[in-house]
């Protein structure tokens, strides 16, 4: 009902547009409207959405390449603001930074490539990425593993998410050397903080219908520190009867990732455990290439690929593994309020990594990371 | 605070840190019917944050009975619709069962939500009187104080007073609803009304607030403090007291019988309204009949933490329930006061203008206001409003 009114109407929108009416004739509204299914009315999503790109060092940009070519083939209304801020070719200016936060203040939303962070300490300890994660409050980090279909590893139909809090924690970037040769760097775990990441967690397991949260820590040892975020997760977890929770040190979780991942269900820790759990848990499903990640604050969203590297040695030769981006993307637009789109690119790179045809060297295939793409635009089902 | 700190500090000799700390999550996240002292201080800190990431609030949804279930799909999709970055989380309430579980699981719900919208739970009187209005609990847990109204005459709408725009707020949690009553000798009952102090003080200075805000003139308080010398006389004083600080809007006194007479003869005169529970509750229904009945007028229950919007006059209405008669109107108004709540003006100024939009054409109307389209046509043509009036997504 609802689907023909909008075709009738598509001319009367168009008489009546505004700068931000594009063109719309191209895509078609029924049908997108027509497959939400029954339960779901169709979003009005015929407006464009502005979204800040920020490609970053590496394959970065190649993969941004690749989702701006999955965009454009299935007409995805997503205008892109693109920003390169890179520390490693000396792209990166206080100015640049800035641009990019007030890009970000008006659209919400961004899609990211991992800003390379130099090893050698050049008076800054605060990396690009770990500066505009602040700015932004960027307090959540959330990986979902998912095994692909199609692609078989040693664990199979794994089904986990890792909640990471990535503003505090090691990451302080408070290190002083207090006496020569005495390097003191500071681990910070705060209440307030570790209760919003143990909320956000257990909001996820709400929102996605999970019923475990499990903490990770390290609380025999660091019995303060991390004794004060497990604590508040056990406080945050009365507020969600209905949500099971446990915690696990991090040195058994990573033994049990690597023999039965299916024990988990949501995995909530503090910044440096996420790091390498997030890794660990990539490396179960296929690696880096495959598994997409975002952050979130309270009012931004930031989607990149659930293992950040920049993997710089890819650069030019073609062979990075486009899927984490897109299903990334996939997830951004989901995030927007466009799952006819979201549901429409994954579901391209689902059937293409089933399909098993055409796949990048990190899946053990020949494929080039352009050959991928453009499978995966043939298998769009606009 | 400082009681707070000098019992840390007194934990710390007994058992470091550990003590101090544990000490405070007895009261996790506050529970709301602690007493005053508690709520000073440092209970701010208790309270988790919303529910809000990447832009996207997770708002609790109660359907109720009655036509609540409909009406509340009907915001679902016109939210859906409109891209309006609101995620539901549904929480059934069984008005059929005794135990409290349902609705301990909703108060949850809103406590790690912060906001909810909710259809009205029926109350069965033919149940054990030890079974509470379920409301009436979730008010209260969450300590809700205001109530709070704005009735204002709609375009389009017959009725026979025009130019109405009364706010009223009531007290919410205290007064006749006290649930307080016994039976003291066989055949006579005593039931408790109870004013405070504190409540009467706390909703007067929210109603004067809500005023300057408003750029209102005028608060005016009823009570029945003629016959209740004392009860509505502490009532009457706080109002008072806390008038002598907003020396920039007139305050006034009316006796609730008065005020109804004076509502369904020359309700113009009224601007903003305070009072306590019951009363609120009497005249809040009368104004709602004089714009147009309980279709049309949306209500809100705000606490300091939390917020629960629904339908003024917090009608069931069974006898239309699955029948798509029901108006939409004030369910989706009070979608709009919950998206202002939660600073989503824009959203909520597009779906309340094709509400208004809708409003205007008779043949939309529906039962309630004499009308004789369906619950679907209107909110169709809400939809219909929200496509053509054009996306603000990009703008926001």
């Amino acid at each position: 009902m609802a689907a023909t009114l909008r075709g009738s109407l598509v001319t009367l929108v168009k008489s009546l547009s505004g700068p931000r009416w594009q063109q719309l004739g191209s895509r078609p509204l029924s049908v997108s409207a027509g497959r939400c299914g029954p339960e779901a009315p169709p979003a009005r999503a015929d407006a464009i959405f502005k979204v800040t790109m920020v490609p970053g060092d590496g394959v970065g940009p190649e993969l941004m390449t690749a989702v701006k070519d999955v965009f454009k083939a299935g007409d995805v209304p997503v205008v892109f603001e693109e920003f390169h801020l890179s520390e490693v070719q000396n792209m990166a200016s206080e100015e640049r930074l800035e641009q990019v936060l007030t890009s970000m203040k008006t659209n919400k939303v961004a899609i990211k490539g991992k800003i390379n962070t130099p090893m050698e300490f050049k008076g800054e300890l605060a990396s690009y990425d770990m500066r505009l994660r602040r700015k932004l409050d960027l307090f959540a980090n959330v990986v979902h593993v998912n095994s692909l279909p199609g692609y078989s590893t040693r664990h199979n139909n794994l089904d986990l998410v890792i909640i990471r809090e990535q503003t505090e924690g090691e990451y302080s970037s408070l290190e002083h050397e207090s006496v020569p040769g005495v390097i003191e760097c500071l681990k910070i775990i705060t209440r307030v903080k570790s209760r919003r990441i143990a909320k956000f967690a257990f909001d996820y397991a709400t929102k996605k219908g999970r019923s475990k949260v499990t903490a990770v820590h390290k609380a025999n040892i660091m019995k303060l520190a991390d004794g004060l975020f497990l604590q508040c997760c056990a406080e945050v977890a009365q507020l969600y009867p209905k949500i099971k929770y446990e915690n696990i040190i991090i040195d058994n979780c990573c033994m049990q990732l690597v023999q039965n991942p299916y024990q988990f269900d949501v995995l909530v820790m503090p910044n440096l455990y996420g790091n390498i759990i997030d890794n660990l848990a990539a490396g179960l499903v296929g690696g880096a290439g495959v598994v997409p990640g975002e952050s979130y604050s309270a009012d931004y969203a930031v989607f990149e690929t659930g293992a950040r590297h920049p993997f710089a040695h890819a650069v030019g030769r073609n062979i990075a593994n486009p899927t984490a981006m897109l299903l990334s993307a996939a997830n951004m637009l989901r995030h927007l309020n466009l799952e006819y789109h979201s549901q429409m690119v994954s579901d391209a790179v689902k059937r293409v990594i089933k399909q098993g045809k055409v796949r990048t060297g990190d899946l053990g295939g020949y494929a080039s990371s352009d050959e991928f793409t453009q499978a995966v635009i043939a298998n769009l089902a606009v | 605070m400082a009681a707070h700190t000098a019992v840390l500090s007194m934990s710390k000799i007994l058992n470091p840190f550990w003590g101090g700390r544990l000490g405070n999550t007895v009261k996790v996240f506050g529970t709301t019917l602690t007493s005053h002292r508690n709520k000073t201080g440092n209970r701010r800190d208790d309270i988790p944050p919303p529910a809000k990431y990447g832009g996207r609030h997770t708002v609790t949804l109660i359907p109720g009975d009655g036509i609540g279930p409909e009406l509340l799909n009907h915001v679902r999709e016109v939210f859906r619709f409109s891209c309006v970055p609101v995620d539901f989380e549904v929480v059934h309430v069984n008005s059929a069962q005794e135990s409290e579980d349902d609705i301990n699981d909703a108060i949850t719900a809103i406590r790690r939500n912060g906001v909810a919208l909710k259809g009205n739970i029926e109350t069965k009187h033919t149940m054990a009187p030890s079974v509470k209005s379920r409301n009436n609990l979730l008010r209260t847990t969450l300590d809700l104080y205001a109530n709070v109204m704005h009735c204002q005459s709609l375009p389009g709408v017959q009725t026979r007073h025009k130019n109405i725009d009364i706010m009223i707020i009531r007290e919410n949690t205290e007064g006749e609803y006290s649930s307080l009553e016994h039976e003291s000798v066989s055949g006579v009952v005593e039931s408790l009304k109870i004013i405070t102090r504190v409540n009467s003080l706390r909703i007067a200075e929210y109603a004067f607030q809500l005023a300057r805000e408003k750029g209102r003139k005028r608060v005016t308080a009823v009570h029945k403090a003629n016959i209740m010398k004392l009860g509505d006389g502490l009532f009457l004083q706080c109002c008072r007291e806390v008038a002598s600080g907003y020396p920039d809007i007139t305050f006034d006194s009316m006796i609730v019988d008065n005020t109804t007479m004076q509502l369904v003869s020359q309700p113009q005169q009224f601007d903003v309204m305070v009072m306590p529970n019951l009363y609120g509750n009497v005249v809040s229904n009368v104004c709602a009949g004089l714009v147009g009945g309980p279709g049309l007028v949306p209500g809100a229950n705000y606490g300091r933490d939390y917020a629960v919007f629904e339908t003024a006059t917090r009608n069931t209405g069974k006898s239309i329930a699955h029948r798509n008669i029901a108006n939409p109107t004030a369910m989706l108004l009070a979608g709009c006061m919950m998206l202002d709540h939660l600073k989503l003006y824009d959203y909520a100024t597009l779906i309340r203008n094709a509400i208004l939009t809708t409003m205007n054409e008779t043949r939309l109307h529906t039962a309630d206001i004499g009308g004789q389209g369906t619950t679907s046509d209107v909110v169709q043509s809400i939809m219909r409003i929200i496509h053509s009036t054009g996306p603000l997504t990009s703008a926001l």
